[in-house]
């Protein structure tokens, strides 16, 4: 413990994704000293992948697009437990933002007069869903995460933000007064473990889409933010609910974006019906998420599934030319021909429902400000932790997010969390140092690693896990399948923390690093295990066999899971907007 | 099929060495070379190299693949393999922190050299600035750099001279900011580059070209900029 290195910052920013990256650029251009801290050099992280768009009502497609009908569209998408409050503030501040990113360089597509692109997008409408499809969507082709990534760390590399890349962060230090005072860090270059001790502790460490067998997300969305948040006592909210995209490539789980189905494309079943007129009449293939992935998983049960074990539909493209194609979905077309050996200007694309966003996370403010519950029921923040982007759940997505606003919530919320913290540096903070038995239990996972000497392969253990999350809590869910698997997954904890770190080298040790990511999938898995049955209802992506309808009078609530008696709680969802009148609950229909 | 793949742990290996495994392909498909590797990794953890989105477009996997730099996760085995044989190694011209894994720092601060982002002294108007179809247009090709050094380091330029000469990746996103109508800061980029090294290293071997996984053209990139440059000379 003496020789534990020790870094200070006002600011530390845990992942440097679009959210850590827009959290950083506004702190660091406040001059306070902030760090962004990365497991991945930052333009390796996941946000790099998202394609299809950023949803603002920039009214560029139509001059007339409002705001409010935006908010409306999240709010239904939501099935309505999305937070109306911040609802509010992301589509009202949300021009402002793609405004300012544009302004940084991000290389959007253009319209005739020069305006940013906009395409439709599933979910989206006119008028309070009176005035039909909306196009809403801002896009640089279908690149634009990829694009609004590389901005955001050029925008940092101008504001001289300090990076800490290839850093992983272990676990959040908490002193004797409950109050984050920074992390615990393994260098991985050299294997070296320091405290990384900051003021405040922003997390913008993503998704944990890893936990399924099938999944969009990248092989390091292992959801290290959440699980940091759980062992230190922190509850996660709707971690029931992930989002299956609609169209994965079947058998590889690689993302066909959305924009897609918005730039004119549709799902056929093995009869070359566009079976999506049947379940959404008037949205049809852009209707919302959850309803396209249930559909499909109907069409497939009941037998309508395409290919040789009729086990996936297709999604049809070629009738939109190859200059639609290759110049509006180019990106699609090289990830099509590369791994589904399939050129969709000839031929329709293989797709499945498929893991792609986690809508729950770390209850937080509008501010960022991470949130626990007293025993009053009351919300209590956490003193010293923040987090933003996918890890939180703030909540704008609900039950359901619409496509488009997953990169709409990093820069709106990155930004807010930046600007607050900016005043709470400003006024002042004081806190007890960590001492050495704080700081001894964010490391004991280490040392548990380190010191086990035999016991079963990590990568394996993994395998199960996904299998088992696969199998147990995809598109619809049963009770007896979760309880099994709630089972099941204790028995994989206990394997799990006597499993073999068989690699105990210090130089850029990449095992030591997936068994610390295996800890942090167990975490989340078994959270969204006990938060998903104990949801007795079906709401948004969150559909119950036994359960089949939306239940108001029990579950109009978040839920709210803590780790260590593993016990579900509710919280209110907010419905007090303030500069309109709250959309109340109605039946979903698309 | 025999995996030969290029092994240094400096904790305990002295100097770098081959390590052979065998490994059976499936009959039905073909797989990316990254499959492999995560199969070869699940069963030996101490197998180094850096991956994330397992799609082409994070840029992690840049390696050496049959004497051709790539990425893992977009090079299908079937293209790679000869005689049977897949041979990887690190990426050439930069130093090994652990087998596959190199040490991009100069990699990067050839990038961060350039200043790779807009810069328009202008006052920012309300809404975003306006750019005509045409100009945007000037951006593709450009923009889409993963930065995954599979060109840069198969430049002999870049290896001679890796210091002075940018490389391509960084010409090209040099490239990216001049060609945009909404960076005003032309004349300064130009004159920061108006030396010996910085650009006219290149001699145009087009080794870059086919190394990119994107099908990018940073050589192309490189003669606008020299041309550019020429222009401002006279």
């Amino acid at each position: 413990m003496k020789n534990l290195r020790t870094l200070d910052f006002d600011g530390l920013i845990v992942g440097g994704g679009g959210a850590g990256l827009r959290a950083g650029l506004q702190l660091a251009e406040s001059g306070y000293k902030t760090a962004v801290l990365s497991k991945v050099f930052p333009t390796r992280s996941h946000t790099v992948s998202a394609q299809g768009g950023i949803t603002c009502a920039i009214a560029s497609e139509d001059p007339d697009d409002d705001w409010r009908w935006h908010m409306y569209d999240t709010v239904k998408g939501s099935d309505y437990i999305g937070d109306q409050d911040a609802i509010e503030y992301m589509c009202s501040v949300g021009p402002q933002v793609v405004y300012e990113l544009e302004h940084m360089g991000l290389p959007f597509s253009r319209t005739e007069t020069g305006r940013i692109y906009q395409r439709p997008f599933g979910g989206q409408s006119k008028d309070f869903g009176r005035g039909g499809q909306a196009s809403r969507t801002c896009a640089a082709e279908d690149r634009t995460g990829h694009a609004l990534l590389h901005t955001l760390f050029q925008a940092n590399l101008k504001a001289d933000t300090t990076f800490l890349n290839e850093w992983f962060a272990v676990d959040l230090v908490r002193n004797q007064d409950g109050v984050i005072v920074g992390v615990i860090a393994i260098e991985v270059e050299t294997g070296e473990l320091v405290f990384v001790r900051s003021k405040v502790t922003l997390l913008a460490t993503g998704g944990a889409g890893r936990i399924y067998d099938s999944t969009t997300n990248a092989l390091t969305n292992t959801g290290d933010g959440v699980a940091m948040a759980l062992r230190t006592g922190v509850p996660v909210q709707d971690i029931e609910m992930w989002q299956f995209h609609p169209t994965g490539i079947h058998g590889m789980g690689i993302l066909v974006t959305e924009g897609s189905r918005g730039e004119g494309g549709y799902l056929i079943n093995c009869d070359g019906e566009r079976f999506m007129e049947r379940y959404a009449p008037t949205a049809k293939d852009l209707a919302s998420r959850d309803v396209v992935s249930r559909s499909m998983v109907i069409e497939i049960d009941e037998g309508r599934g395409c290919g040789p074990n009729k086990d996936h539909v297709y999604l049809k493209l070629d009738h939109l030319g190859t200059e639609v194609l290759n110049s509006r979905l180019g990106g699609i077309m090289e990830l099509c021909k590369t791994y589904a050996l399939v050129d969709p200007a000839v031929e329709p694309i293989p797709v499945v429902p498929t893991c792609h966003y986690m809508m729950g996370g770390i209850a937080t403010q509008v501010s960022g400000q991470a949130l626990s519950q007293d025993e009053q029921s009351d919300d209590v923040p956490v003193p010293g932790l923040y987090a933003v982007g996918e890890v939180a759940c703030v909540s704008v997505h609900g039950a359901n997010r619409l496509g488009g606003n997953s990169l709409l919530d990093l820069v709106v919320f990155g930004r807010a969390a930046g600007l607050h913290i900016q005043d709470v540096l400003g006024q002042g903070i004081s806190q007890r140092d960590a001492s050495a038995s704080d700081l001894e239990a964010a490391l004991a996972r280490v040392a548990r690693w380190e010191e086990s000497q035999k016991g079963e392969n990590p990568a394996e253990l993994k395998a199960e896990l996904q299998a088992l999350m696969g199998s147990s809590f995809s598109v619809f869910r049963t009770e007896q399948k979760m309880q099994d698997a709630i089972s099941k997954l204790e028995d994989l904890r206990s394997r799990i923390e006597a499993a073999h770190l068989t690699d105990k080298s210090e130089v850029f040790n990449t095992a030591r690093v997936e068994a610390l990511e295996l800890d942090n999938l167990l975490e989340v898995a078994e959270a969204t295990a006990i938060a998903a049955e104990g949801r007795r209802e079906s709401r948004g992506a969150h559909a119950r066999v036994d359960f089949e309808e939306r239940d108001d009078e029990n579950w109009l609530f978040h839920s709210l899971y803590f780790a260590e008696d593993r016990s579900l709680r509710k919280r209110a969802v907010n419905f007090a907007p303030s500069t309109v009148e709250p959309f109340e609950p109605v039946k979903r229909e698309y | 099929m025999q995996v030969s793949i290029y092994r240094f742990i400096p904790d305990s290996d002295s100097e770098p060495r081959m390590q052979d495994y065998e490994y059976d392909l499936p009959d039905d498909r073909d797989l990316m070379v990254l499959e492999v590797l995560e199969n070869l990794k699940a069963q030996d953890p101490s197998i180094g190299y850096r991956r994330s989105c397992r799609e082409g477009v994070c840029g992690s996997d840049g390696m050496n693949i049959n004497g051709q730099n790539g990425l893992a996760c977009k090079t299908p085995v079937s293209e790679a393999v000869s005689r049977d044989r897949l041979v990887l190694r690190p990426l050439p011209g930069l130093p090994v922190i652990r087998d596959l894994i190199v040490d991009m720092s100069q990699f990067y601060r050839q990038y961060e050299r350039v200043e790779p982002f807009l810069t328009n002294d202008n006052p920012r108007p309300a809404q975003e600035r306006l750019q005509s179809q045409e100009d945007r247009e000037k951006l593709d090709g450009l923009y889409e750099c993963i930065l995954c050094a599979c060109c840069t380091t198969s430049c002999p330029s870049f290896w001679w001279n890796p210091d002075k000469f940018l490389g391509p990746a960084a010409l090209l996103q040099s490239y990216r900011f001049l060609a945009d109508s909404r960076d005003t800061a032309t004349e300064e980029r130009l004159s920061k580059l108006d030396d010996p090294f910085s650009v006219f290293r290149c001699r145009g071997v087009m080794n870059c070209v086919n190394a990119c996984p994107k099908d990018l053209n940073p050589t192309r990139a490189i003669n606008e900029i020299r041309t550019l440059l020429i222009k401002n000379g006279t």
